[in-house]
């Protein structure tokens, strides 16, 4: 019965959308609007890049058959203390860099072999990644703290949570006219003691602006053509309210981030690595033969093996691309830190399966997609950020981290059972 | 005039869009076997899903009349207490259990919180011999075959006094001596007073048991035939179901061209994979020409599966030997993507399990076993596709609405149109065909048959196997028959009969 699983799969798609709007809203309200301060939205994206992209990659485990990664915290360590500990030893950045994403791929293939080719439970062989990885952190740094001073490095890897693209575009003669058309028409700029001043010393980014403008531009020309290639290939098309609706969304958000983010200090560098990863994964998830197989691995092994596909080694790829993204964070999140220790990363794996199962993927396997990981990614972040603006205290935080997973997951099952108590016998 | 023991009054149920059941009526005497006949998803099992309460009262409209009082079921346990139990197609055993434990499942002996082993096992054992079974209760429910796990189930059944005993496809996954078996309990237990309802697809097995049939077609009752005093062939039942005479049930070929021999099997031996002692297939040598249906006859278990597997590149068994010729040259084929590679294909007989991935739509499965021609540098050609999907869509008549529909939501023969689709989009020279008719309806495998027609007729080798004598003697050219491994028989269709397939069977069954 189509209608009905259409219908619940519609549903579910945007329960998820809105859970997030309530959300937002929610915390808005408690926090008197700070939540939605342009510093705050920055700290949220700068702070929470690790979910986005660890999450990603466990979708794509996820994906293979409700197969989870519990090695990832671990891993991000072990890569960045590595790369910590070269750049201690002056060994050049981009080396180092290398050398943590090669670790990360490396440690992907090590427990891809055993889950793939040795049929070790996905669960088992990553709960020993996770203890010996965690140990050889410690050992690779022993026991100390290492500081990253590479200013190259990072100012291109985030660092501190505080890193950004330079407002090449800023035209100060442009500026200065605007700002005179502005104070011409009443508009005043304040700074932070509430002086005025000219627009010209006000903190704006015009490049972050333009570029999520230009975003916006983009995405409207894509859906634009996108539509009409389908039209005219005779394809079954959306309701164009649907698409209106969902495209004004997209692009009035992402401006109204841009603006956000313009008002603070501009586009900080861990976006754009966000971005390039959940773009990447997006693609390979959704337009390649390695994306397919991963769902129809999922949803049904012994038919994808008999349809000649090598299902070990979609799982061995899965578990490898899993690696390679922890190597990956491993390195965003020694820029962020500004250094490594010993017990970075933990509770990494947590946060990612999380963000994967919240986002609508499917706790069995073969369901689930990279839009679904950037909202339950968001949503985590949104929730954890609220409650520390607000002081909850961190042990409240992790309950209701634990509920509104279990939350989500129980949606997932509950929009399953609707399914089947509608199906025809 | 007996007694009616049941009566559904002007039953309608509806899901959301669909009326699946639209006043219904059925009438069911003491002490009768009553069978329940439709094409699939005309509704038997909803129907019996609203008498057993798994559709609560309330959720449907008309009433249940069971013994005289009108009855308001909310859950499965309470048309239980009154002695109406289901058993369903699919068998619901805990394999990793004994029988007794799964017997006595959510019934059991004793008290809660003390169950009375002692007591679980003799009952246990009592109702096994009921059922004509002589293993031990203490049995695991896995070291037991299919046809004894289904007397489990009927034995299970009485354990929880039935006295009306709803049997839905009971035969669908036995061999026919389990079959044959299966049903002279049914008309033992009959003797015994015992009212009996009876789905099934298998004309033959109705009219052997049935004191009454009702035919349903689209939600609602059509007729209700006494088997004494009507005209009950399969022609007339078929006709009651599908609303059409079936003058002939499998299309004619026309312009039979065979051409050269496309794929030889020689002296081929596999052995079963966990029994490696066993083997499973024996020495089998088979041919298949270009543009030839052939068909391989046996009963369930004759290794008709596991040799057909064990060619499409060694996807069963272990210790394969023998020779394996494609278009005059010998070939290795080492794992399911060499076999495609090689323009085979299979279509495996367990369409859920093997053949399709439910959760993903008519699209992605249709391309899955031959997505590089999709693709350039490992990125698909979506357009390219959807092309495909319908172009497939429109020449098997699948009934979906769009190609995006997942398969899951399927019906039995709409989801068999789509794996031979996926087959057919892999683009084979032999197509082995594992029961591609199995659990679907008579409209839909009459479609079927037509592909299979159109396959041959386009050049393609098809190998046949079925474990239905009809449909092997009026598909085929040539039909090898199978038995305990081996083949036991090989002969053109022109001179196959029933008679004679059989035979061949029973003589190898003797060891002449």
């Amino acid at each position: 019965m189509g209608s009905t699983g259409k219908l619940s799969g519609v549903l579910k798609k945007y329960t998820m959308l809105m859970a997030l709007v309530v959300v937002v809203v929610f915390f808005y309200i408690a926090t008197d609007g700070k939540t939605l301060n342009p510093q705050n939205i920055n700290n949220l994206i700068a702070q929470y890049a690790y979910v986005f992209v660890l999450a990603t990659g466990m979708l794509l485990c996820i994906l293979t058959g409700g197969n989870i990664d519990l090695a990832v915290g671990s891993v991000v360590c072990f890569a960045g203390g590595v790369g910590a500990v070269m750049m201690d030893k002056h060994i050049p950045w981009p080396v180092a860099t290398i050398v943590m994403i090669v670790i990360g791929i490396l440690v992907g293939m090590w427990q891809g072999f055993w889950i793939a080719y040795v049929k070790v439970p996905p669960f088992i062989a990553t709960l020993a990644g996770m203890l010996a990885f965690r140990g050889l952190s410690n050992v690779v740094m022993g026991g100390y703290q290492y500081t990253v001073t590479d200013k190259a490095f990072l100012n291109i890897f985030g660092g501190g949570a505080d890193c950004y693209i330079p407002d090449f575009l800023r035209n100060e003669s442009l500026v200065a006219s605007i700002g005179k058309t502005l104070n011409n028409m009443g508009i005043q700029f304040h700074d932070v003691e509430g002086n005025v001043i000219p627009l010209t010393e006000y903190p704006f980014s015009w490049t972050c602006l333009f570029v999520g403008i230009l975003a916006a531009v983009a995405f409207v020309v894509w859906t634009i053509v996108n539509r009409s290639l389908l039209r005219k290939n005779g394809y079954t098309l959306d309701p164009f309210i649907a698409v209106l609706a969902k495209t004004i969304l997209i692009c009035s958000v992402t401006i109204w981030i841009s603006f956000k983010l313009a008002n603070y200090k501009g586009i900080p560098t861990a976006l754009i690595w966000v971005i390039l990863v959940l773009g990447a994964f997006a693609y390979i998830t959704k337009k390649t033969t390695l994306g397919r197989n991963l769902y129809a691995v999922g949803g049904n092994e012994k038919a994808t093996r008999l349809s000649g596909i090598n299902t070990n080694r979609v799982m061995f790829l899965a578990y490898t691309l899993m690696g390679f993204l922890a190597g990956f964070t491993g390195v965003l999140n020694i820029a962020r830190f500004v250094g490594a220790q010993p017990t970075y990363g933990e509770g990494y794996e947590m946060d990612a399966i999380a963000a994967c199962f919240i986002g609508g993927a499917s706790a069995y396997g073969g369901t689930g997609t990279i839009g679904g990981v950037i909202i339950g990614a968001t949503l985590m972040g949104v929730i954890n950020q609220g409650m520390v603006i607000m002081g909850t205290s961190t042990n409240i935080q992790v309950v209701v981290k634990g509920v509104v997973l279990l939350g989500a997951v129980f949606f997932d099952v509950a929009s399953k059972m609707l399914k089947k108590g509608g199906a025809k016998a | 005039m007996a007694e009616v023991l049941l009566e559904m009054k002007s039953i309608t149920k509806t899901f959301p869009g669909v009326k699946a059941l639209d006043n219904v009526n059925l009438k069911v005497e003491k002490g009768e076997i009553h069978a329940l006949v439709g094409e699939n998803g005309a509704g038997k099992s909803t129907l019996m899903n609203v008498l057993s309460g798994i559709y609560p009262y309330g959720t449907y409209d008309g009433d249940i009349i069971y013994n005289g009082n009108v009855c308001q079921f909310h859950k499965i346990k309470d048309s239980e207490s009154q002695g109406i139990v289901i058993i369903h197609q699919e068998l619901a055993l805990v394999p990793y259990m004994t029988i007794g434990e799964n017997m006595f499942l959510g019934n059991e002996r004793g008290k809660k919180y003390n169950i009375d082993w002692n007591l679980t096992y003799s009952e246990a054992d009592k109702y096994l011999k009921m059922v004509g079974l002589s293993d031990s209760s203490k049995t695991l429910v896995k070291d037991i075959g299919t046809g004894k796990q289904q007397l489990v189930e009927i034995a299970k059944a009485l354990a929880k006094h039935a006295k009306l005993l709803i049997l839905d496809e009971p035969t669908s996954s036995l061999n026919e001596t389990d079959s044959r078996a299966l049903l002279d309990l049914m008309l033992e237990f009959k003797k015994n007073g015992m009212t009996m309802i009876i789905i099934s697809h298998k004309l033959n097995e109705v009219a052997y048991v049935a004191d009454k049939i009702t035919i349903i077609r689209d939600g609602s009752t059509i007729e209700t035939l006494d088997c004494k005093k009507d005209d009950i062939s399969e022609d007339r039942i078929i006709k009651g179901m599908v609303a059409r005479e079936m003058t002939d049930r499998f299309p004619k070929r026309k312009d039979v061209k065979i051409g050269e021999t496309m794929m030889e099997v020689k002296n081929w031996t596999v052995y079963h994979p966990e029994f490696t002692e066993r083997k499973v297939v024996d020495d089998v040598s088979i041919n298949v020409k270009k543009g030839e249906v052939v068909g391989i006859y046996g009963l369930m278990g004759a290794g008709r599966t596991e040799l057909a597997m064990s060619i499409f590149g060694r996807s069963y068994g272990i210790g394969i030997t023998g020779e394996l010729i494609l278009n005059g040259v010998p070939v290795h084929l080492t794992s399911p993507k060499n076999a495609i590679a090689h323009k085979l294909a299979y279509v495996t007989e367990d369409r859920k399990g093997n053949g399709l991935v439910l959760s993903n739509s008519i699209k992605h499965n249709t391309s899955l076993a031959n997505l590089d021609a999709l693709s350039k540098n490992k990125v698909i050609d979506q357009d390219k596709e959807y092309e495909v999907a319908v172009e497939y869509v429109k020449k098997l008549r699948t009934k979906t609405p769009s190609v995006e529909q997942n398969v899951g939501n399927l019906s039995g023969g709409n989801q068999q149109k789509v794996l031979l689709a996926k087959w057919m989009f892999a683009d084979p020279d032999v197509l082995i065909l594992d029961e591609p008719t199995r659990g679907i309806d008579v409209g839909a495998k009459y479609e079927i048959y037509c592909i299979i027609n159109d396959l041959a007729a386009a050049g393609k080798s098809v190998i046949l196997i079925s474990s239905e004598l009809p449909e092997v003697l009026g598909m085929s050219d040539r039909i090898y028959i199978m038995n305990a491994s081996k083949i036991v028989g090989e002969m053109p269709a022109s001179e196959a009969t029933q008679e004679n397939i059989m035979a061949c069977i029973v003589k190898s069954g003797r060891g002449e």
